[in-house]
Order: C-alpha cells, then sequence, then structure tokens
C-alpha cells in the first residue's frame, strides 16, 4: 500500500482547506450555485434527483481496513449507514448534505484518501486489476505506475478542462480483468523481447452513446518515456478534442474521426518534444513507490490442501476464490450482489467486517473491483473456512461471482438525474428470477451489465448480456443486447431488437439462457456459444 | 475589458494586439492575439519579435489555452503571455503554472484573491511552464 509522504498530505490538506472555503462562499451566498457548480464537481460532489451525492476516489482500487473502516464511519455519521461501490472502483455516498461535505473531506484526508478529480473534465482516478500483486499472470505489479499516474495527474495544470472526462486503465496480465480497452488510454505492462518492461498504449475506447474499442497505438512504449508519452497524448486532445458538441467530445470521437494512425502520428510527433522536457521522474521515484507494494510476507511452504466437506463452503471456493501466485493462498472475491440486494451496496457494518478480515487474514488490504465487489487478495488457504463463516455470517457469502446474478448495474433513475430508466429494481428482479444457484452454475459464466440510460455507467455495451434503459413515451422501457465483453476479448453488445418493460426484458433473458442451452457444446460459455452460432438464432428465440 | 493583472516588472506592452492571420501578413507587429482554435505554433518561428501573446479563453471550460501557453513557453518565448476572457478566480493558479504571466479577465477580479489562489498550494506533483521543482525533484534532491 502507497503511504503519503509530508508532500502527499500537504496536498490533500490543502485541498481541503480549498474545498471548505469555496462551500462556505456557497452557503453565505457569496457564490452562484452556477460558479459553484464546476468548483464542487471538481470535487466529486454532485447534485442528484434527491441529495448530494459524494465520489470518494479509491486510487487503482485498493485500500486497507483505516480507509475501510473510515468509509463505513462516514456512512454512519453522514449518510443513512451504507455506500455504494462503483464500476470505477470508487465509492459513493448518496445522502449527503452540503454542509458536511468538508467534515468528510477532512475525516477522509486523515486516512490519505480525497475525492480530487472524481469528476469534471479532467484525468479521473486510474483504474486497474484487482488481483494486482497477487495473479499468477502479471508481469508485475501494476500499481506503482497507476500511483505515477495518480500524482501526475493531479492537479495537472494543463489538463483540468479538458474537451471531457478522461480515464485510464492499467492492467499488467493478458487476462483483462479491469476492461482496459474500454478506457480513453488503455496500458497494458509488457516486456519485449530484451526482458525490459515497457506499455502496450491503446488510445480511445470507451463507452457512453458510442462505444468504442481502443486501437493499438503504441506496441511498446519504454517504461522511461512514460509520462512523457501520456503528456502527449492528452495534449494532442485537449488541443484538437472537439468541443462543439459535448457527445462528441471524448477522445475516441477524435481517434475515429482522424484515424488512429493520423493520432500516433501527431501523438509521436508531440512526443519527440515533450520528451525534451524532462517530464518523466528519475528511476530513484519510481523505486520509492514500488517499495511500498512490494509482496506482503508470505509465509513460505504452505500446503494448497483444503477440506471441501461442507458443500455450501465448497460452492463458494469454486465460484469465488481465485488462484495466487504464491503457495497456500487464495484471491477472495466477495460479492455485494446478494439475491434481491442493490448491487455494489455495503452497510457500514459489513464495511468494517470485511475491513476486519482484511487487517487479520490479507495483510491488511482490500481491493474495489469494477464489477462492483470486493476483493480480499492475499488469504491463506487454512484460514478460507473461517472467513467464509464470517462472510456467511454478515451476508456476504453469495456464491456468484460471474454468474449471471453478479450483476453490475448503475444507480439508475433511483438516484441519478441522467438516468431514463430504473435499473436497481430490473437487477434485483432479474437476480430473483435466477435465484437457484444450481441453476446459475449451470448456465455458467455469464455477465450481465445494466444501465439506466445510455451514458452506459453500467457498462451495457460490455455485458455478454446487457440492458439499456430508454425512456419511451413517458414510459421505461429496456432494450436487450447480446455478445459484449469488456475482458481480453473485448467486443460491443449488439441490440436485439424492439424494447420491453421490465417483466418482458426479464422473460426474453429466460428466452436467451435457454436458447444457449439448448445450442451450447459442453462446457461452452454463453459468451462463445453467442460468437459461434451468431446473432439470429437468439433473435428468433427472443422475438419468436 | 477590466485592466490586465500582471506578473511581470517590465514596462506595459502599448502596441495593441492584432489577429494570427495580420501578424503573419505583416512584419512588424509585436503583439498578437490567439484565438482558442489557433495554433500557438504558428508563432513559434517569430517569437523574437513578439513582446505580447494574449490567448483568449472564450469561457473557461475551453482549456486549449494551457496547451498554447505551455507550448509557446516551451519554446522559449519569454515576453507576455496574457490570459483572456472567462478567467475566473479558480482557473488562475493553472494559468499562471502553464506560463501565463498577465490576467485580462473580463470580469474583475481581486487582487488578494489571485494571490491567495496563486500562492495556496505548497507543491506540484508535475513539472510545467513555471520552473517550479515537482515533488518528485524535492524527494530526491
Amino acid at each position: 500500500m502507497y503511504r503519503y509522504d509530508q508532500y502527499d498530505a500537504s496536498i490533500v490538506e490543502t485541498r481541503v482547506e480549498e474545498f471548505r472555503d469555496q462551500v462556505s462562499r456557497r452557503l453565505s451566498g457569496a457564490m452562484s450555485e452556477d460558479q459553484f457548480k464546476p468548483l464542487r464537481l471538481m470535487n466529486g460532489l454532485y447534485l442528484q434527483l434527491h441529495a448530494y451525492m459524494l465520489r470518494v476516489a479509491i486510487p487503482y482500487g485498493t485500500l486497507d481496513s483505516r480507509q475501510m473502516r473510515m468509509l463505513a464511519d462516514v456512512a454512519r455519521k453522514y449518510d443513512r449507514g451504507y455506500a455504494h461501490f462503483t464500476t470505477r472502483q470508487n465509492l459513493q455516498y448518496n445522502w449527503i448534505e452540503l454542509k458536511d461535505a468538508p467534515e468528510i473531506l477532512a475525516d477522509l484526508a486523515t486516512v490519505e484518501m480525497h475525492a480530487i478529480q472524481t469528476s469534471g473534465n479532467c484525468i479521473r482516478n486510474t483504474t486497474s486489476d484487482q488481483f494486482a500483486g497477487a495473479a499468477a499472470d502479471e508481469v508485475t505489479d501494476p500499481r506503482p505506475w497507476a500511483e505515477l499516474l495518480r500524482q501526475w495527474s493531479t492537479f495537472h495544470p494543463e489538463f483540468t478542462y479538458l474537451p471531457r472526462k478522461f480515464k485510464i486503465a492499467i492492467i499488467a496480465s493478458d487476462e483483462d480483468r479491469a476492461a482496459m480497452r474500454l478506457h480513453d488510454i488503455g496500458l497494458q505492462i509488457v516486456r519485449n523481447e530484451a526482458g525490459a518492461l515497457g506499455f502496450k498504449v491503446f488510445v480511445g475506447g470507451g463507452m457512453g452513446r458510442t462505444p468504442m474499442i481502443a486501437p493499438l497505438i503504441r506496441e511498446f512504449l519504454p517504461a522511461e518515456d512514460y509520462l512523457s508519452y501520456l503528456e502527449a497524448c492528452l495534449r494532442v486532445y485537449n488541443r484538437y478534442g472537439r468541443r462543439d458538441n459535448i457527445y462528441k467530445a471524448r477522445i475516441k470521437i477524435l481517434v475515429h474521426e482522424i484515424g488512429a494512425d493520423e493520432y500516433r502520428r501527431q501523438v509521436e510527433e508531440e512526443f519527440l518534444h515533450v520528451k525534451t522536457l524532462g517530464i518523466d521522474p528519475p528511476a530513484a521515484e519510481f523505486d520509492r513507490i514500488a517499495a511500498f507494494f512490494a509482496p506482503p510476507a508470505w509465509e513460505e511452504g504452505l500446503s494448497d490442501d483444503l477440506d471441501l466437506a461442507d458443500p455450501e463452503f465448497r460452492l463458494w471456493v469454486e465460484q469465488n476464490v481465485a488462484a495466487h501466485k504464491q503457495p497456500g493462498y487464495a484471491i477472495v472475491t466477495i460479492s455485494l450482489k446478494p439475491i434481491g440486494g442493490i448491487p455494489g451496496d455495503a452497510s457500514a457494518d459489513q464495511m468494517d467486517l470485511m475491513a476486519d478480515l482484511a487487517q487479520r487474514h490479507s495483510f491488511d488490504e482490500l481491493r474495489v473491483t469494477h464489477a462492483q465487489n470486493i476483493v480480499l487478495p492475499h488469504v491463506k488457504k487454512a484460514d478460507l473456512h473461517a472467513i467464509w463463516q464470517a462472510l456467511s455470517d454478515a451476508g456476504l457469502a453469495t456464491a456468484n461471482l460471474d454468474l449471471i446474478s453478479d450483476i453490475i448495474a448503475c444507480p439508475g433513475l433511483d438516484y441519478c438525474s441522467l438516468a431514463n430508466a430504473r435499473s436497481i429494481p430490473l437487477a434485483q428482479k432479474i437476480a430473483e428470477r435466477f435465484a437457484s444457484l444450481d441453476r446459475q452454475r449451470d448456465l455458467g459464466e455469464l455477465k450481465l451489465k445494466i444501465s439506466g440510460c445510455i451514458n452506459a455507467c453500467g457498462h451495457h455495451h460490455a455485458g455478454h448480456i446487457g440492458i439499456l434503459g430508454v425512456d419511451r413515451k413517458g414510459t421505461e422501457n429496456y432494450q436487450l443486447l447480446l455478445g459484449g465483453s469488456g475482458a481480453e476479448d473485448a467486443s460491443l453488445g449488439r441490440i436485439t431488437g424492439p424494447g420491453f418493460d421490465e417483466d418482458g426484458v426479464v422473460d426474453a433473458i429466460e428466452r436467451t439462457v435457454e436458447k444457449y442451452r439448448a445450442v451450447r457444446t459442453p462446457g461452452e460459455r454463453f459468451l462463445d456459444t453467442y460468437r459461434r452460432v451468431g446473432f439470429e438464432p437468439f433473435k428468433e428465440a427472443i422475438y419468436g | 475589458m477590466v485592466e490586465a493583472l500582471r506578473f511581470r516588472d517590465d514596462a506595459v506592452h502599448e502596441e495593441p494586439a492584432v489577429t494570427l492571420d495580420a501578424f503573419l501578413g505583416q512584419t512588424n507587429a509585436t503583439a498578437v492575439r490567439l484565438e482558442s482554435d489557433e495554433d500557438a505554433r504558428a508563432l513559434i518561428p517569430h517569437l523574437d519579435r513578439l513582446a505580447l501573446i494574449e490567448i483568449s479563453f472564450p469561457t473557461f471550460r475551453d482549456g486549449r489555452g494551457y496547451s498554447a501557453a505551455r507550448i509557446l513557453r516551451e519554446a522559449g518565448y519569454t515576453g507576455e503571455l496574457r490570459a483572456a476572457g472567462d478567467v475566473l478566480i479558480d482557473q488562475v493558479a493553472h494559468m499562471r503554472r502553464c506560463g501565463f504571466d498577465a490576467l485580462a479577465p473580463n470580469q474583475p477580479l481581486d487582487q488578494a484573491a489571485v494571490e491567495q489562489a496563486i500562492g495556496r498550494y505548497a507543491f506540484s506533483y508535475q513539472k510545467a511552464a513555471d520552473g517550479r521543482a515537482p515533488v518528485w525533484a524535492l524527494r530526491h534532491g
């Protein structure tokens, strides 16, 4: 875990005081809402349908027990005793009063947390692989590089008024657990033939109303040119990204309109210049940061044996526990998707429990996943049963990771002022329809993602099954999409046809998965069956 | 337009700024105004005869001027670099870091508030055009 030094602490504390001053000017009437809006947005404070929403950054989704407990405390003290983990590995409070926001930020600063750049047309919180540092397939831990990005992008004076928001994801495995190519910039750490570390740079991906998979812009960027190259990527975008139409202002539109080759040419030209400016920190700074992410003191020589006699425990292990690179250890994913629950929500008590488990069993580390679950990254296999029991008692042991009820859903019309339709009640209905774990496991890996409007916060384009809520003549209507993926085999879902009402879309999903069961080959995932047999058989099954 | 706030000691440049097209078409102008969609690099061959470059901010949300300013400073321009237009108190620190040394806001800004805003943060994480050492340089001497 990265820890602040005096410089990091000074910057975050100054931000708290600056925001306190801005809020007091707003509350006294010295500043209008119009003037205040861009300021509060730079600090993650949105005015939603019923209240202010505060979005707290969880850099690259990593936090410790002290931070998780503070997030729980804030939920109790200033919200309604719960909070919501987001698809960008952040956390949102939905019932905040403006007058409390400065105090909340001050509380968060005591545990080295902030809400800087969690909204606004700037570089947002960098996301990463939730298994970083624990996955066997990674080239290196991507988080030191993500922390370099956090520092470089924080209050970057040139890139605070970009044409639109800007999201960067960084991974270090061929298996993509972070939807890397659906970001404005996606980075994959690789080694070249000479063994040197560098980056594959993808630019111009995204979801929203114009979904795109990012093209490869640089095959191998040497590590020492990391920030200079990103500075060049951003500068070309800041200068030439469209500003005439908010819906065409993301970098994906620029890259698409001028073409990846032309964008690459402009970036490379800018990079030759930027490289002379000495923007990249010295290796000593990387080493300083990397030291915070050194592997924890794992015990050596532990057995990989596990007693799976308890059938409930066995189901959970099979579904929610992943292989760890250290023998005798495992990676636990805690599902925040109980049947009938709100995807990504956790109560303050549940957050405290997860913090306790992390402290006791996972070297004090937790991760947030883009699928809105929580990970304990470094757990001894011998402790798994005790952890599972503790989670069960708290309603946190749902064994549905990557199954149809492990739904990504945006807050939707229950909270969000942009939404056209509700997402949460639909997610609950779908989970209830497919509540049987036997049935879910029979259907296998099936990523279902729901957005309540075309802004696609619920990643519907990347769902094996995606659902898009629209407004049709004043009533909520749901379109169904098939065949998307946010993983290393990234693809965009295709709309099946006319939309449905809430019950209708649940029935349509049932027809879809029954078609899959009828035509799959043994062991074939839904997505692979869809890709093999194509769109038409499913369309026919859905609409008859 | 209110009087510009300046962060330089030399005398105010009296010659009015001309448009980029006008500037490129005549050999003796010493002040130019760059609109936000114009390419700052067009000025690079002429920097030695320029005493004032004014960069337009039609709205504070239009951040192209920050890149224009840095490009000019990175090319060695040392004359006055003026941010003109929708320049608000909450942008002035970023403008200074990008190399602006004069502000010509549409609405007057309180000088003391501007000074406070510019001096608020003791440290910066990244290199820019203001010569300030980034935090990583302070960490590693």
